[in-house]
């Protein structure tokens, strides 16, 4: 079998199981002794789910349904002004609007307060702290009684400025009213969910829990208005709207005859470098539309112009593709709805906007939805898709569940054994984002925090009452007495009803938590900077970008009035600034010994932030001026952490690091390890050269001490070694390459802009987080940084709102006698103002039977980043080459699972593979081309190494980003679909483009969003116009590369600026921006990105699905 | 009779056996320490660590005795041991101090549960071992007291 392999695959194993990354123990193996784990081929397992009153979409046949009123698109397409739509979309804790905009204050007397937290967190960092006051009412549906201002105070309401009701509470007002205007919803207000027997578990526990706003659309009724919808859409697509259709000439015509479809047979044959996606495959489209039936024969004329970029088929994109062997046609895929915008470009609200779906969390689960990657290599959705909804079906608050923006699970549904889950080959694990920014977040205080006694489970929406007085804890069993306290409802003021408290209502909270969860009393924030002086940094100039941030930070640094902050900089030996009370000016004092440092007066190195502040400014004015000059370039890094963790060590706190050389005297001294003729990819050098690092992590860890990488410029420090030191102490790497100017121009402002944020972002120490789930299943390892101290809790000395984490499970035990899987994770942390607080998230998934439910409930951006995160693991045990084998094994074990569970008798001759697993390849394809894992020795040791820690802490947004960066057309925003965005503004989002050069066209302008930075294309033929509205410059010769776009007074600089500020809305910090020609030097940043071409040695996607089907069985 | 070399090197063998079941029982329990929470993984590291190599030595030690003494049927026996010790101690993970645990990669599943299976087999074995060297030595002595009749 290894003859038929393309050049760029190493010789590949059998296709092994996809704990492959594990190592020789595969934990996962199947248990002989669980009835379940037998192999029961799909088909003969029982019905997957007990028939229940709500009935799964997927048992619905694809035909017409009834619906309670009649749906046309006129139904979602008229909704232009929000509300409506945008409750249907996943966000937190949209369910309650009553509960989510609180900060419930409940302590003995029952007292309450209400803003929303935008207003708690900016009291937090020390903004006005009367807006904490402001109230704002619901005063909307017809469920929640109308209150007032004096019903959320205690004490002094009618006083209290009722700031801004209207924008406050707009985006929580519950959509009943509105939503009873839609047709399919309209029985939603009247709707009494049924009581559910939750049979296996408790056969005579009656659940109690009637939603009182009952605004919860069930899947039924979701599933229904939109088939209904599809099937009344006018889905004919006219080569208008195509939007590259036009440009080319030569025509493939195509033909298409109601029922009668011809499929070019020539597809097998496609030449791989030759555009075969130009061929005609893509342009047929059956006539499914039934009530369309004058649906035009499409004539599409194309041509490929002399660069070969021939057209992509964009108006096709959502065109159901005809499976050979598997004739039925699939009707309606969840992104016809912005194919609506093309007819008619209607205002889609979005709720969150980067799933700009106008179905949202509703949007129908096609479980037989089927594609062949081999014939449809269009596979990218124009507009971002949601991820999966989960689909609980016996639980009344199925909004409840927590967010895929913070807690997601590579397998929607979990396989109820662990032979199920092996069988589907797929990663199971938990991607989390606990720390996340949260727009609205409940926040309780209250005398006792409810937990199970048993496996401290804390209360969630998904715990059971079976009366009043007691709970059943959802992943342990155990039931639990309810405490007094908990009985009352802060917001009706009634005592006897728990399921409306804010803890059953939303399952991301935040508790103020009492002493007994506090070791020691609550630290001060303490920041420590240490500055790397050597020649090396000058060279870099980051010192003055430091400072300067520093200095107009200053004021923003989170922390109460004990912050305290001190510097210390180091190059071949330690200086420290000694900020002493009564001094005119910062003294300097340097230790010349490293290998033994002292610390000259301690107690004016680490100095109150306001107290001294004068002191502070007059140093962060001096340090850059100082040392400009240097000549001095060796560096004592191990040393200057030794220094700074005797500063920090009784209080913990943040020590950052500014590296620019390689540690090269004193303790902790490495040699370079970087080759000169290119880097080998062997494991070695992935890993550390000493454990110095590693164990200055481990001791700053034990005092709660976090620190903080930053690498500025291009030289080698060994950040293999180096950032151990930050890898364990829950730390954070930022490498910076090219500061001084030398290719980017982009670079020194986008340091800035991260630092800026680093600064000033929320902050919580002595974390630990805790993920606690159901028996029978266990995790198996974790990723991120962070010090594993047991089986379940990690110690973060820091936790920051940019990291991410993700954790691997394995299924211990079957689970064939419960029905949902349940995930909880509780981050312990002290608040900047020295409040210890506890954030919860759960999160809860059904548990299925069958390997069909199981591989089409897969979320395959969350699947790709564990399969990133896992092969960086790969790749620091047994090497890049190892992890890349990998890389490529699962995604054949898991269409080869895929295509085992068809179960078809003629298996289908191409590449099938479902619905939400269809970017699969073609995510792990461009991770292979990613500087992380690409074989390619010209990519530097630290870059490679950097690009691995992204991977590895990154939040999952940003990393799907940074894998598959979108690419949009954007030199005709003004026929782009419009969208608006929370705050009221309309910006045309074109659609997304996939990456390849057959979508660039000669006369286009084209924006490549990569996360932390974005590229504008400007092709050789644009328009002189555009380019003078657009940029201000008469033709392209005089376009120069520039870091921004200029701000102009006219339509398209407008619109294009509006779109660049959509697309940052939810960064941490606004992405870097370059414009770029199509001849500038540093061009192959972009095409590099290109990632569907065939590159040097390797392969284009095609041909890697080529290579994925001989290696499929 | 004389207390012939061969049945020296088995009566040290005995008593090494000894202490090496009671270190592979140290290891059992403390990786079920760590599996159930109770102890910290840097705690248990340092307490673990420093057993490694006197294990090793202690095993290596009494293997030397039986290939002077030309037992080589009981040093074919511990051959694998022994090399299956000098490949773990080869690829420890990078560290300064002796031993081969690392408390930031020890708690995945993975390396808990290798370690834990290393353990359980490797008190099976000193224990059949024990009981196989007192054999040897009964046999040796023996073997001395028909040499010398």
């Amino acid at each position: 079998m290894t003859d038929r392999r393309p050049n760029g695959f190493p010789s590949l194993r059998q296709a092994p199981p996809i704990d492959q990354f594990n190592g020789a123990h595969s934990s996962q193996s199947s248990r002989s002794s669980s009835p379940n784990s037998r192999a029961i081929p799909a088909s003969q397992l029982p019905p997957s789910r007990p028939p229940l009153a709500l009935a799964s979409p997927s048992k619905h046949p694809p035909g017409p349904l009834p619906t309670s009123a009649p749906i046309g698109p006129s139904n979602i397409n008229s909704n232009p002004s929000g509300g409506s739509i945008e409750k249907f979309a996943p966000v937190v804790n949209d369910n309650s609007a009553n509960i989510n905009a609180q900060h419930l204050i409940l302590d003995g007397n029952v007292r309450w307060k209400r803003a929303t937290y935008d207003q708690y967190s900016n009291s937090e960092f020390g903004a006005n702290p009367i807006e904490n006051r402001s109230v704002g009412v619901a005063k909307s549906s017809n469920e929640i009684p109308a209150r007032t201002a004096s019903s959320y105070f205690g004490e002094a309401p009618a006083k209290q400025p009722l700031v801004d009701v209207q924008s406050t509470f707009n985006r929580n007002v519950p959509a009943n009213p509105v939503r009873s205007s839609h047709g399919p919803y309209s029985n939603d207000t009247a709707q009494v969910i049924q009581p559910h027997v939750n049979s296996q578990l408790a056969k005579d526990e009656v659940v109690t829990k009637i939603p009182l706003n009952a605004s919860v659309p069930s899947d039924p009724i979701g599933y229904r208005s939109q088939t209904s919808f599809n099937r009344n859409a006018p889905a004919t697509m006219n080569s208008n709207r195509m939007p590259y259709g036009g440009v080319y000439s030569h025509s493939t015509n195509v033909t298409q005859q109601m029922g009668a479809l011809k499929i070019d047979q020539n597809r097998a044959r496609i030449d791989n470098s030759a555009p075969f996606y130009g061929n005609s495959a893509n342009q047929i489209r059956p006539a499914y539309n039934q009530n369309v039936p004058q649906a035009p024969a499409n004539v599409v004329r194309t041509t490929y112009d002399a660069n070969r970029r021939p057209p992509l088929p964009q108006n096709s994109l959502n065109s159901p593709q005809i499976v050979p062997n598997s004739p039925q046609i699939v009707p309606n895929s969840p992104q016809n709805g912005p194919n609506l915008a093309y007819n008619q470009p209607p205002k889609v609200n979005l709720h969150s906007h980067r799933y700009p779906t106008p179905f949202g969390d509703h949007a129908p689960h096609h479980y037989e939805q089927q594609f062949d990657l081999l014939q449809q290599p269009n596979v990218l959705p124009p507009i971002k898709e949601p991820p999966p909804a989960i689909r609980l079906l016996d639980q009344t608050n199925v909004e409840a569940n927590c967010s895929p923006d913070l807690f997601r699970c590579t397998i929607t549904n979990v396989p109820e054994s662990a032979s199920l889950l092996q069988k589907s080959r797929l990663p199971f694990g938990l991607l989390i984002h606990p720390f996340r920014d949260l727009a609205h977040l409940p926040v309780i205080q209250c005398n006792v925090i409810v937990r199970c006694r048993a496996c401290r489970t804390y209360i969630n929406p998904f715990v059971t009452f079976s009366d009043a007085k007691r709970w059943k804890c959802n992943l342990c069993y155990r039931i639990n007495e309810l405490p007094e306290e908990f009985q009352y409802d802060p917001l009706t003021k009634t005592y006897g009803d728990p399921s409306r408290r804010p803890e059953i209502r939303s399952s991301t909270l935040e508790y103020i938590a009492p002493a007994e969860y506090m070791l020691r009393p609550p630290q001060p924030a303490v920041y420590l900077y240490l500055l790397d002086l050597s020649r090396a940094a000058a060279e870099t100039g980051y010192l003055s970008t430091v400072c300067e941030v520093l200095l107009e930070e200053l004021g923003g640094v989170p922390g109460d009035a004990r912050t305290q902050i001190g510097f210390v900089g180091f190059d071949s030996a330690l200086h420290f600034y000694s900020m002493s009370e009564g001094a005119n000016q910062p003294h300097e004092m340097t230790v010349m010994d490293v290998d033994d440092a002292f610390i000259p007066t301690p107690d004016d190195l680490l100095v109150n932030l306001h107290d001294r502040q004068d002191l502070i400014v007059d140093l962060l004015r001096l340090l850059p001026r100082r040392f400009a000059r240097t000549t001095n370039t060796s560096s004592c890094l191990g040393a200057a952490l030794q220094a700074a963790y005797k500063l920090t060590a009784s209080t913990g706190g943040r020590i950052t690091v500014f590296a620019a050389s390689l540690p090269d005297t004193g303790p902790g001294k490495l040699i370079n390890r970087e080759s000169t003729n290119g880097e080998l990819t062997d494991a070695s050098k992935l890993n550390p050269a000493n454990d110095f690092y590693k164990k200055m992590a481990l001791e700053c860890s034990a005092q709660q001490i976090a620190v903080d990488l930053f690498v500025l410029g291009d030289r080698h420090v060994d950040l293999a070694t180096i950032s151990g030191v930050s890898r364990f102490t829950g730390g954070q790497i930022q490498r910076h390459p090219l500061l001084d100017g030398g290719g980017g121009v982009a670079t020194r402002g986008n340091f800035a802009r991260s630092f800026r944020r680093y600064v000033t972002r929320k902050i919580g120490f002595e974390a630990v987080m805790r993920v606690r789930c159901n028996r029978g299943l266990s995790v198996h390892s974790f990723h991120g940084n962070f010090f594993v101290r047991s089986t379940d809790l990690l110690s973060l000395p820091n936790v920051n709102p940019d990291s991410g984490f993700a954790m691997q499970i394995t299924i211990d035990e079957a689970l064939n006698d419960i029905r949902t899987a349940c995930f909880q994770c509780a981050l312990l942390y002290t608040s900047s103002k020295g409040e210890r607080r506890i954030r919860v998230h759960t999160l809860c998934l059904p548990i299925v039977k069958s390997l069909t439910e199981v591989i089409n409930s897969a979320d395959q951006e969350c699947v790709v980043g564990l399969l990133a995160k896992m092969a960086v693991d790969r790749s620091l045990t047994s090497g890049l080459m190892d992890a890349r084998e990998a890389f490529i094994n699962a995604v054949i074990d898991v269409l080869g699972a895929y295509k085992v569970s068809l179960n078809a008798g003629a298996a289908p001759s191409g590449l099938p593979a479902p619905d939400r697993l269809k970017l699969l390849p073609l995510y792990v394809m461009s991770l292979l081309k990613n500087r992380a894992f690409r074989n390619d020795r010209s990519i530097k040791l630290d870059e490679r190494l950097c690009k691995m820690m992204e991977m590895k802490t990154k939040p999952l947004y940003m990393l799907m980003l940074e894998i598959y960066p979108d690419l949009y057309a954007i030199d005709d925003l003004y026929n782009q679909p419009v969208v608006s965005t929370d705050d009221g503004e309309e910006v045309n989002v074109p659609v997304r483009l996939q990456l390849t050069a057959r979508c660039l066209r000669n006369d286009g302008i084209f924006l490549m969003d990569s996360g932390e930075k974005m590229l504008i294309l400007v092709c050789p033929n644009a328009s002189p116009d555009t380019l003078k509205q657009m940029f201000d410059v008469s033709n392209l010769k005089s376009l120069v590369s520039s870091s921004d776009v200029p701000e102009l007074e006219n339509d398209v600089n407008r619109r294009l600026r509006k779109f660049i500020d959509y697309l940052n809305e939810d960064r941490p910090f606004r992405a870097a921006l370059e414009v770029i020609r199509d001849d500038s030097p540093n061009r192959g940043e972009f095409f590099e990105r290109l990632v569907e071409d065939r590159g040097e040695n390797a392969l284009s996607y095609y041909e890697f699905l080529q290579h994925v089907k001989t290696q499929v069985k | 009779m004389a207390f012939n070399f061969p049945a020296f090197s088995y009566i040290i063998a005995l008593i090494v056996d000894a202490f090496l079941i009671f270190f592979s029982l140290f290891h059992v329990i403390a990786f079920d320490e760590l599996k159930t929470d109770y102890k910290n993984p840097i705690d248990q590291c340092n307490s673990l660590n420093p057993l490694v190599l006197p294990e090793y030595l202690l095993h290596i030690l009494f293997n030397v005795l039986f290939a002077a003494s030309g037992e080589w049927f009981s040093l074919c026996l511990n051959v694998p041991l022994i090399a299956y010790h000098i490949n773990r101690y080869r690829t420890r993970p990078v560290m300064s101090g002796y031993g081969i645990y690392d408390p930031t990669s020890i708690m995945n599943a993975d390396v808990l549960t290798r370690c834990q299976r290393e353990g359980w087999i490797k008190l099976a074995f000193y224990l059949l071992s024990f009981f196989y060297y007192l054999y040897g030595y009964v046999i040796a002595l023996e073997n001395d007291h028909i040499e010398h009749t």
